[in-house]
């Protein structure tokens, strides 16, 4: 038995000549949030396709608990408990809380053709999911258009807890929203962390992975730059680890330059 | 400054409290509001009233009267609970209308001139029309391209069909003589005849209801295609509302690529939707065929657009997603109290279409409104 739930082992994937991903280690462990970084074009989406079983990886081997394995569909890894929370979340905004908690996987009850959509023990373990996670419904009936960004974000999550989930990839689950709905999004990941899941969170936002995360694999142009410990690095030294680090620092520079000829300005005048 | 408790900061936000403070008091308008079916259940009853003012007195409130809208109603309806399922799942069938009309020769042909028994001719019709709809929904998910081209093309090959075959085995339009060929047959009688002939006879007995001179009730019976409707409209609301399969026509619709992505099965519920219209128009080409003992070839013909305005006066939306199979039913009966309401009450019939033109104005802009409603964050 493997101390790792998933592992890769220099895991590459290949478009025609274009190299996205080159020998990519990664564990993930059970009870962690594991964060992906790396700006646009890095890699991030190739490797949780991967990971997700869309593409196959053209080298290296997955492991899961301890065990090598090859996904051939989406289906297969969602088989293996890996489940994942893309950013258009896969959510009809027409329908209720509850008919889109249950989408695909109905409960139903009675026998042959009178076999019926159990709507009111829907009801109850849709709010009761969402409740697990910290979010109240107001009306489980409700149709997701009326929710917000955040709360239907969280519901795509607690879904895919509900149904099973071991390993839990979110994509960008932070991406457009607000700084209260980003709190209870990183809320929701915690959770999902002490009910003993692995949590893969990609994002290119370090403010938000940074006071979840317990360990950062950081990917620029397709290679890994290592996997670090939260305890081992700074926010500081992640975000400079990250592509956008030096233009940041520049920026800044630049921005304090701005500053100081305003300075002389208002002096002089 | 001092700390106060203003009746404005002391309740509401408290974690843990047991209502929530998002929770406003929904008032019972606003919540009717969002039910798809409203439109047409509030348009039906303005229509009644209207009709009840200038025209109560000409007959068509009496009990033939209402046979006789009701009759239309379900004509329309049958075809529109099809269609309504379908537009939920997010397709077109303009083919519809064409449907009737081919699926009504198909049963009159085999019988009058192969001399099939009536009810292989119905089960012959039911096939093929199902097989049509099976092929509509394979070209339509298989290639991608809008089920309005693909069935459009339907509407005229089918339309084409129907009076090149007549032609060409009857050598005319019009197949007549039916009715002698489905004397005692147990399936024509499940499409053509009446129920309840005892009740009103009993009713004409106490004298409840108008008589003829020789004790024959004026309504002999209800019509099957009431019938038809009414079983139809049952069994797809409970479907839609209900089941697994319902909760996939709504996902479908509303968005497949998601629906996709959890594992429905979108291709087959769309195959399926399209097979359910064909299998409603060939009920109603059936009823029509035992009717009236004949079939032909023009019959149907712009029904597909009625069907469509019934389903979107009915509250659905034509991109999918929403709407109610009694909303379409209300809209189907809307139309058949205006059409024959105009005919009792002596207005030009022309002005018939410019209503129904209004009509479908009114119902698209009220559920642009309504589709806002519900999916907007507020």
């Amino acid at each position: 038995m493997s101390d790792y739930v998933l592992e890769l082992k220099k895991v590459s994937r290949f478009f025609g000549s274009v190299i996205a991903l080159k020998d990519i280690n990664m564990q993930v462990k059970l009870g962690e949030v594991h964060c992906l970084l790396g700006d646009n074009g890095a890699g991030k989406s190739t490797l949780i396709k991967t990971l997700a079983g869309v593409h196959k990886p053209s080298e290296g081997e997955f492991l899961i608990e301890g065990k090598p394995v090859r996904f051939k569909s989406p289906r297969d890894a969602l088989d293996y408990g890996i489940a994942t929370v893309y950013q258009d979340l896969a959510l009809v905004p027409l329908m209720s809380v509850t008919r889109n908690f249950f989408m695909g996987r109905e409960i139903t009850k009675g026998w042959g053709p009178f076999k019926q959509f159990d709507t009111q023990r829907a009801n109850d373990i849709a709010q009761k999911g969402l409740a697990d996670i910290g979010i109240k419904v107001r009306d489980p009936e409700q149709a997701i258009g009326t929710m917000s960004g955040g709360e239907r974000q969280c519901l795509a999550i607690a879904r895919a807890i509900h149904f099973g989930a071991k390993v839990l990839i979110l994509d960008e689950p932070t991406a457009a929203l607000g700084v209260k709905q980003c709190a209870a999004v990183l809320r929701v990941v915690a959770q999902a962390r002490a009910k003993g899941l692995a949590v893969i969170l990609i994002t290119h936002n370090v403010h938000h992975a940074y006071p979840v995360a317990d360990r950062f694999t950081l990917l620029n142009r397709g290679h890994s730059l290592g996997t670090f410990m939260k305890a081992d690095v700074t926010r500081e030294e992640v975000l400079e680890m990250m592509a956008g680090g030096e233009e940041m620092e520049q920026l800044e520079s630049e921005l304090a330059e701005f500053a100081r000829s305003d300075e002389k300005e208002s002096a002089t005048a | 400054m001092s700390v106060s408790t203003t009746p404005e900061n002391r309740p509401g936000n408290v974690p843990g409290q047991a209502t929530d403070e998002r929770v406003r008091k929904v008032s019972t308008l606003n919540k009717l509001l969002s039910r798809p079916e409203l439109g047409s259940i509030s348009g039906a009853i303005l229509v009644f009233i209207f009709f009840i003012l200038i025209a109560g007195d000409s007959g068509m409130f009496s009990p033939s009267g209402v046979l006789n809208w009701s009759t239309v109603s379900a004509q329309l309806g049958i075809i529109a609970i099809g269609a309504c399922m379908l537009m939920i799942g997010g397709e077109f069938d303009l083919s519809i209308g064409s449907m009737i009309g081919f699926a009504g020769m198909m049963i009159a042909i085999p019988t009058m001139y192969w001399d099939w028994p009536i009810w292989t001719s119905i089960i012959f019709a039911f096939a093929l029309a199902l097989s049509i709809g099976f092929t509509i929904g394979y070209i339509v998910v298989r290639t991608g391209l809008p089920s309005f081209i693909v069935s459009l093309a339907f509407l005229f090959i089918l339309r084409g069909f129907t009076i090149a075959l007549a032609l060409l085995f009857t050598n005319r339009t019009i197949v007549g003589g039916v009715r002698g060929a489905a004397e005692g047959d147990m399936l024509a009688a499940v499409f053509g005849g009446t129920i309840g002939t005892w009740l009103f006879q009993w009713l004409a007995d106490i004298g409840l209801m108008a008589a003829y001179p020789d004790g024959t009730p004026i309504v002999d019976g209800i019509p099957m295609v009431i019938v038809w409707w009414f079983l139809l409209a049952l069994v797809a609301s409970w479907v839609l509302l209900r089941t697994k399969y319902g909760n996939w026509i709504f996902a479908t619709g509303g968005d497949s690529k998601a629906a996709k992505n959890v594992g429905v099965p979108t291709d087959r519920v769309k195959i399926s939707l399209f097979m359910f219209t064909a299998f409603c128009a060939t009920v109603l080409a059936a009823c029509q065929v035992l009717e009236f003992g004949s079939a032909a070839a023009d019959r149907g013909l712009l029904k597909e657009f009625e069907a469509i305005i019934a389903v979107v006066i009915g509250g659905a939306l034509l991109t999918g997603g929403y709407g109610s199979v009694v909303g379409a039913c209300f809209g189907a009966l809307i139309f058949g109290v205006v059409q024959m309401g105009i005919y009792f009450s002596g207005i030009n019939s022309d002005w018939f279409r410019v209503f129904l033109g209004g009509m479908l104005l009114i119902a698209v802009m009220f559920n642009n409104v309504i589709r806002k409603r519900v999916t907007e964050a507020q």
